[in-house]
């Protein structure tokens, strides 16, 4: 009998551990890169850092300026294309679509969320590439077609299957009755649910953007293939970039002789976790807000 | 009148347009890289390594990539299953306070989002504090990291499916915490367990930026824990990379592979998460 309340007793007290080791990752991760970056941080600015476009290791410049626009610029595009789009699907998919087809869909975007990121960069590789360079021609543009516009593209295809799923899931939590209640006042099915439906799940669908947002902004092997990786503040979307993640993982792990270089590239990795998290953390309230209801 | 009746035939068009332009870049993407993999996949692909001269078109395949990545992910889903598994336990309301409750399922929201690339950068500061070279066992413990919170999410999601009457019964009937955890709860969950392992395990085997740096990358087949361990998604990466047209050839065909397996799974985990689930208790 007392063994029983002893083994229930270390079971708690290490389940206990093991939840709080979860919860050390996160600081665990960010402590690391912060230690690890801190070198480069006491021997320049912060600002002269994120603001200064020279990128010249060797010398012992290093501005992340142009990565910054790079990646912000790729994800804007991404967000652009892919937003009005998956918005529309997750509409008609949760309001109008018969629920077999709604099952279908449900499998196809479950396929999209698992094709591995490597899988879609050869994709553009193969498919995009050629396009946008096809493209550039005919407007008479000097492009290879490995620029902003083509990670632009990939990432919007990339975060389709989140913003989908996540906006669905949000527009479910509405009520029947508001949807019947707009109808019985004589509202067209549309316009029930661009009052009621889409008025209410208004948090929801913000916070399904921006977990979209915050997948493209970090999103690394697909970009790293076919947006070009030249290292200047891009002029035009048909321009080479070369976001953060890439330029993380071009450079990580080699030329650790340089001094302060890996310093520098972790900063690089410590800026991403702390956006990408900053966004998440936005997401996961409101989520949580409207689950509660 | 007329308007709004027009207005609604307007979004519907471009509802039905922007599904039918989701559906087409799937299909899309599965036909181009079935096509392309398809005309250069062969046996000795998939049973052969790297020879002498494999980089410039000789002979060869990737078995050692498959074999790699197949020990990576499985390695890593057991590892971060061992460690999901009690703390997916420990989320039920009779282990933790209600905040503390809420702070984890923020961090595993965190933990969710962070890009893969930061997994892995933090996995090379991990390896070279402990004194480990690029490894399988690196590779393993940074793929752990990164699948820990699906691994969660997936059996807690089920556990919380639970009805309270169930665990009430147990209680009653004088069973302690951890006798109904292991006896209730736990078959409640295998539905989510599997799936867990499995959405994992996807995850896992396509991840190829947190592997970049902790497991590196060796024409051998890996033979220890210590060494390091070729992956398919890396060895799409380096051979798409090259300028030669019979290497790219190999990198859509090992993509192909790897395509194939990533929605094997997915499928293997819709059918078996349906079969265990027959036995749950609503």
């Amino acid at each position: 009998m007392y063994w029983r309340k002893i083994k229930d007793k270390i079971a708690a007290k290490s389940m206990l551990i093991a939840v709080a080791f979860a919860n050390s990752i996160v600081f665990l991760i960010a402590l690391g890169l912060f230690i690890k970056s801190w070198p480069i941080l006491t021997k320049k600015s912060i600002f002269h850092l994120l603001l200064s476009s020279s990128w010249h290791p060797m010398k012992g410049e290093f501005g992340f300026y142009p990565f910054i626009i790079g990646t912000l610029e790729v994800t804007a595009i991404a967000m652009i294309l892919a937003v009005p789009v998956c918005l529309l699907s997750a509409i008609y998919l949760s309001e109008y679509a018969h629920s077999r087809f709604r099952d279908l869909t449900h499998l196809v975007i479950d396929i999209m969320a698992a094709i591995p990121s490597v899988i879609y960069g050869l994709w553009g590789v193969i498919v995009l590439v050629p396009f946008v360079r096809a493209l550039g021609q005919a407007i008479d543009i000097q492009t290879t077609g490995y620029s902003l516009r083509t990670g632009g593209i990939i990432l919007a295809i990339m975060v389709t299957p989140i913003i989908i799923s996540v906006s669905m899931e949000v527009l479910r939590t509405v009520p029947i009755e508001a949807r019947e209640t707009a109808l019985a006042l004589g509202t067209t099915k549309w316009e029930a649910i661009k009052h009621v439906v889409l008025r209410s799940a208004l948090h929801g669908i913000f916070s399904a953007i921006v977990l979209g947002f915050a997948r493209a902004f970090g999103e690394t092997i697909a970009v790293l293939m076919i947006v070009g990786n030249v290292p200047k503040v891009p002029t035009s979307i048909f321009d080479p970039a070369y976001p953060l993640p890439a330029l993380l993982a071009n450079n990580y792990g080699e030329m650790m002789s340089i001094p302060l270089y890996n310093s520098a590239l972790l900063l690089s990795a410590l800026i991403l976790l702390l956006v990408v998290s900053a966004f998440n953390i936005t997401a996961h309230f409101t989520l949580m807000r409207i689950e509660k209801r | 009148m007329k308007s709004r009746k027009i207005e609604e035939f307007v979004f519907k068009v471009l509802m039905i347009a922007s599904v039918t332009l989701v559906l087409c870049i799937l299909a899309g993407i599965l036909i181009v890289i079935v096509m392309r993999g398809a005309s250069s996949l062969n046996l000795a692909m998939l049973i052969r390594t790297p020879e002498g001269g494999y980089y410039l078109g000789k002979g060869g395949g990737i078995a050692n990539a498959i074999v790699g990545s197949l020990c990576l992910a499985f390695g890593a889903s057991m590892l971060s299953f061992l460690f999901g598994l009690p703390i997916a336990f420990g989320l039920q309301k009779e282990y933790l306070g209600r905040r503390l409750a809420r702070m984890t399922r923020l961090s595993l929201d965190i933990l969710w989002g962070i890009p893969s690339i930061v997994y892995g950068a933090f996995g090379f500061i991990i390896m070279v504090y402990l004194g480990l070279r690029a490894s399988l066992l690196g590779g393993i413990i940074t793929l752990a990291l990164l699948m820990l919170p699906i691994m969660i999410r997936s059996i807690e999601e089920v556990i919380r499916m639970t009805p309270s009457e169930l665990k009430e019964i147990s209680y009653a009937l004088g069973a302690t915490r951890i006798e109904t955890t292991f006896t209730v709860v736990l078959r409640q969950a295998l539905p989510g367990m599997v799936t867990g392992v499995l959405l994992a395990f996807g995850r896992g085997i396509g991840d190829a930026a947190s592997i970049l740096f902790t497991a590196g990358y060796t024409d051998y087949l890996p033979r220890s824990l210590f060494e390091p361990v070729a992956s398919l998604p890396l060895a799409i990466f380096f051979q798409v990379s090259t300028p030669i047209p019979e290497v790219q050839q190999r990198a859509y065909a090992s993509a192909l592979i790897l395509l194939m397996i990533v929605v094997l799974i997915s499928f293997v985990s819709r059918l078996l998460s349906r079969r265990c689930s027959r036995h749950i208790v609503r």
